[in-house]
């Protein structure tokens, strides 16, 4: 009867055997987990936990984890928002082979997008070959990590904006043309703004799931110390030298760094809503 | 009159023909060389030697044995999360009660956890050095480096998967039609059965998808939990981390050409159910 406090009567049964039920998983798969490593932080203590982290290999991987996801995201925003709407309003041959293909990264194992990246971009690859011409390496330099952070957070941006294009009413932007407003100016002051909540829902997932990449990344990386080594890789170096100390040292940092920078990305949301007149 | 009006009105809310022209040439050509190539690289690395080469890589029992436990973690995993989601999604929405929206923070949690930070997770919880860990030896169970371990950390990434898909598409919904079958004298189960389930279907089946094509390929979680240990406890996208180590560039993208077929049957079937049933799907798209 103590339910009853907390939530409205319902006609309907099985509140209790299915909260039961997803409450029993969620607990073993993820809460129970998450709060051991947030717990083995708290029995190292901030001081411990702080002189752990603070190394020169660990903060030049934590940087190049972030600066690599957050250049990939940038770069999978605005051409997830071009290739959204390339998508949805033109007409052209393969189109839907294209827009059942954006998903290839979500349906692809990262392991093998991982060995895949580094077979067309190592020296000897299709990719490789075409553009050591031009001094350009890819595979083993950040510039890889780049490349398969792009390829996993490609469909993110598209799939959140898509939907909302296919919505967008074409009046507002005749109107915009009759009020004299040339194309790119009805695109960039009418449409941009619009599209901009849903795209920066698809940067933030596109974001987390880079930062925290694995599979993908250390095929290509090289693994370099202090160059091309990844905070993920880290934490799995810890771990086999059976340093779980550090190893949970480095998680708690790569934890309390995204949730800011997913807080961070709410807030502007938050605020790009309001200036268009939503919510 | 009507006609001129109309085709002045598509001119104003389009791009000019050259800028439509660039725009489309210049997303494909960028779609061939960041999607397409890495896909057909797959295939090509795999049937270097041949087809003869890359069916017996296949058939090692290295091979065989990560496939079968590949195929047996999906097939437990998978269900689990397709309970969890259905449980999750009748409680959440069907019922009115406190916190709901941190509720569902949480089930999304998982997306923006590292796997590698899920893995080191699920060790420290389960591991040897642990409470929980000791209790589990002192029991002679086993979880990390062990079947249970994989299964859980599969379980952990794709998560929200079937929650996520399912929610929208039950709010939408609403509850009027579970109320009547109530009132018409069914029981609980039989309401589920025979209304919701029908209703979801699709839905369901949408997220058993995506769940499914990421749980057999699944890297970082059970790359970490698994402890690696060979003919035991590697799956499929570990056993190719193994052969590609190992210089084994054949077997590996052999390995890797058999899950690659897989994301091209997941990817089209999805399509599929995009296609014939917009309109249940289009609440889990809008979200």
């Amino acid at each position: 009867m103590r339910a009853s406090l907390l939530r409205s009567p319902s006609p309907l049964p099985g509140f209790g055997l299915s909260f039961g039920i997803m409450m029993a998983i969620l607990s073993i798969v993820v809460l129970l987990p998450l709060s051991a490593l947030l717990g083995r932080g708290l029995m190292i203590g901030p001081a411990d936990l702080w002189d752990m982290v603070n190394s020169r290999r660990i903060w030049s991987a934590l940087e190049l984890s972030f600066r690599a996801a957050l250049i990939a995201s940038v770069f999978n925003l605005v051409f997830g928002i071009v290739l959204a709407w390339v998508l949805v309003r033109y007409r052209f041959w393969g189109r839907k082979l294209v827009d059942a293909a954006v998903d290839l990264p979500f349906a692809l194992p990262t392991a093998v997008a991982g060995i895949s990246l580094t077979a067309l971009y190592a020296p000897n690859g299709v990719f490789g070959q075409a553009l050591a011409p031009l001094g350009i390496k890819v595979a083993y330099t950040e510039l890889g990590i780049w490349m398969a952070l792009i390829f996993i957070g490609l469909p993110f941006v598209v799939r959140t904006v898509q939907p909302v294009i296919e919505e967008l009413d074409r009046e507002v932007e005749e109107v915009s043309a009759t009020l004299g407003a040339r194309r790119t100016y009805t695109l960039r002051r009418v449409v941009l703004p619009t599209l901009a909540p849903a795209a920066l829902t698809g940067f933030a997932l596109a974001l987390a799931r880079s930062v925290g990449e694995y599979g993908s990344v250390i095929f290509i990386a090289g693994n370099i110390p202090n160059l091309t080594e990844i905070a993920p890789l880290l934490i799995v170096i810890r771990l086999e030298e059976y340093n779980y100390d550090a190893a949970a040292a480095i998680g708690i940092a790569m934890l309390l760094i995204s949730f800011a920078m997913l807080l961070a990305i709410n807030l502007i949301q938050i605020w790009s809503r309001r200036r268009i007149g939503l919510v | 009159m009507s006609d001129i009006t109309f085709i002045r009105a598509e001119s104003v809310t389009t791009e000019p023909r050259l800028a439509r022209g660039l725009l489309i040439g210049g997303t494909m050509a960028l779609i061939a060389v960041l999607l397409f190539a890495p896909l057909i690289a797959v295939f090509a690395e795999a049937l270097r030697q041949g087809w003869a080469a890359s069916l017996d890589a296949l058939a090692s029992p290295d091979a065989r044995s990560a496939i079968r436990l590949t195929l047996i973690v999906a097939a437990i995993a998978v269900p689990l999360n397709a309970v969890f989601g259905i449980a999750a999604a009748w409680a959440i929405t069907k019922f009115d009660f406190r916190g709901k929206a941190f509720l569902i923070t949480l089930i999304d949690l998982p997306f923006s956890v590292s796997p590698v930070v899920a893995g080191l997770a699920l060790v420290l919880l389960f591991g040897a050095h642990s409470t929980m860990g000791a209790w589990l030896i002192a029991n002679d169970l086993k979880i990390v480096f062990a079947f249970p371990g994989i299964v859980l950390a599969t379980m952990f990434v794709t998560f929200p998967f079937v929650a996520r898909e399912l929610i929208p598409v039950m709010i939408e919904q609403g509850r009027a039609e579970e109320e009547v079958a109530l009132t018409l004298g069914a029981s609980g189960w039989r309401v589920f059965f025979t209304v919701t389930l029908p209703n979801i279907r699709w839905a369901l089946l949408y997220g058993v998808l995506l769940c499914n094509a990421r749980a057999m390929g699944e890297f970082g979680a059970v790359a970490v939990i698994s402890g690696k240990i060979r003919g035991e406890t590697t799956t499929m996208p570990i056993m190719i981390e193994m052969l590609y180590n190992e210089y084994l560039s054949v077997a590996a993208f052999s390995l890797a050409a058999v899950l690659a077929l897989l994301a091209l049957v997941t990817l089209t079937l999805k399509s599929l159910l995009e296609w014939r049933h917009a309109d249940v799907l289009a609440a889990t798209r809008r979200h």
